[in-house]
């Protein structure tokens, strides 16, 4: 298929691997912060394939895995009331909430389904005006658009039985957290292409001026995941900072501007707490008050619950990049993807998953 | 969840409400698609899709930079004697999905 075969030729492959073994002179620490992209690498078998010079540690951009955990127990509050339809993508449906999680409810007679766009909530909505259509909103600067559009569309359509239970996160707040660490060993980024076509690349050039570090928007083949380290390894040897574009065939600086102009009618920034990390200054988003009738945590009066973590998971330095998933202990004993104690197991971005699925534990 | 897969771009017409709404093929698999964020995308061009939306069109001279590289450093020739027939490694995200 075209602009998916080309990108995950060996021979180009292995000529990215070359260059990148010739040109890392020094040690370097890369991260990337999607978890799509983590997937890939560890997939294709890239991560095996590299020089020993480079190491890669995997970012916090799995939207499933930093959903907090309270907002997770809100979800399951709602979804289990009669006449609520509880929408999600089906990454959230195994997300351990404190006791359950939502295939749990599912199973026990509650109406949770899986849609594949957020518009098919809202088609629900109208197709079943006598229930409550809920939208579990996760996710980052990519899946803000499409949210923000359903929102938008169910008032326009005037409809009165269909909200978002919001939980929207933006990467350069959790970028500068990742950089402001005392424990950070970050030398570069591979940053996510998609949240780049969506948001451009401009928000990055502060950050990489102030921290002195190369950030390459990357795309999410093998081949884009290894011209983005060598382009990344090439700034490094010649100690060059600032932003640069390997994912050009879908990213411009500007990103999408019609895109960005609803996020920004719909949604206003917040603070918002990252699962196993904490709260991060200015890194979410929420609906502004003109969309307040479309907002489950208010339609369902959930907003002050609280909730306590599983003491054994690791999640939270997992998602910052200072251990690897094999090096926990419950990895692949009390923690499975059959049986998660953490989301980043379950999720198809998870770093966990990642390592479980394709044999990463040693 | 940033998945985002390419395909071409098979139908783009406005809905009830204005939206331009569409199809687009995934290697033959044909799902319904918003086109609100690319309102400029035109049937047979390529674009990126995510949770059923388009968030970007892709650009095709753009999109051999990387190949144009390996091709001008000699880094291709250089590994064609040495290597097997290439075969496509694994990627995540079965675009056919």
């Amino acid at each position: 298929m075209k602009y998916v075969d080309e990108y995950r030729d060996e021979a180009s492959a292995k000529a990215l691997l070359a260059a990148i073994a010739r040109d890392a002179r020094r040690p370097w620490t890369l991260m990337e912060i999607c978890g799509g992209q983590t997937h890939t690498l560890l997939r294709s078998g890239v991560d095996r394939m590299l020089p020993d010079t480079i190491t890669l540690v995997h970012g916090p951009g799995c939207p499933v895995c930093v959903t907090p955990l309270e907002q997770i127990d809100r979800a399951l509050a709602i979804a289990r009331r009669p006449g609520v339809v509880f929408t999600s993508f089906g990454d959230m449906l195994r997300v351990p909430g404190s006791t359950t999680d939502l295939l749990a409810i599912k199973s026990e007679g509650g109406d949770v389904r899986i849609v594949y766009s957020p518009l098919d909530a809202v088609k629900l909505a109208q197709k079943h005006p006598d229930r409550q259509v809920v939208f579990f909103a996760v996710g980052f600067e990519t899946t803000a658009p499409p949210n923000a559009m359903a929102a938008w569309q169910a008032r326009q359509l005037g409809l009165d039985n269909f909200s978002l239970l919001v939980s929207h996160v933006l990467v350069p707040p959790a970028m500068e957290a990742i950089l402001g660490s005392p424990h950070n060993r970050v030398q570069g980024f591979l940053a996510a292409g998609h949240v780049c076509a969506v948001m451009g690349y401009w928000e990055y050039e502060p950050l990489a001026e102030k921290h002195r570090i190369p950030i390459t928007v990357t795309g999410f083949e093998p081949i884009d995941l290894l011209h983005g380290i060598l382009l990344t390894v090439r700034a490094l040897e010649s100690g060059r900072h600032g932003v640069e574009n390997q994912y050009s065939r879908a990213v411009t600086r500007d990103g999408n501007l019609p895109a960005q102009e609803l996020v920004r009618r719909v949604f206003e920034p917040c603070d918002r707490k990252w699962r196993g990390i904490g709260a991060i200054p200015g890194s979410g988003l929420r609906l502004r008050e003109e969309f307040a009738a479309f907002d489950a945590e208010r339609r369902f009066e959930v907003g002050d619950l609280t909730a306590e973590e599983s003491p054994l998971c690791i999640a939270g330095e997992i998602l910052q990049g200072l251990k690897k998933p094999h090096l926990c202990p419950a990895f692949g004993t009390q923690c499975t993807p059959e049986r998660p104690l953490g989301a980043p197991m379950v999720s198809a971005e998870g770093a966990c998953s990642a390592y479980f699925r394709y044999a990463r534990a040693s | 969840m940033c998945l985002g897969v390419p395909g071409r771009v098979l139908e783009v017409i406005p809905n009830a409400l204005g939206v331009p709404q569409g199809r687009v093929d995934f290697g033959g698999i044909v799902k319904e698609v918003c086109f609100a964020y690319t309102p400029d995308a035109r049937v047979g061009e390529y674009v990126v899709v995510h949770v059923g939306f388009a968030i970007s069109k892709i650009d095709e001279r753009e999109a051999v930079r990387v190949f144009d590289y390996l091709r001008e450093t000699g880094e291709l020739a250089e590994l064609a004697e040495a290597a097997p027939a290439p075969r496509p490694l694994a990627a995540d995200g079965d675009p056919r999905r």
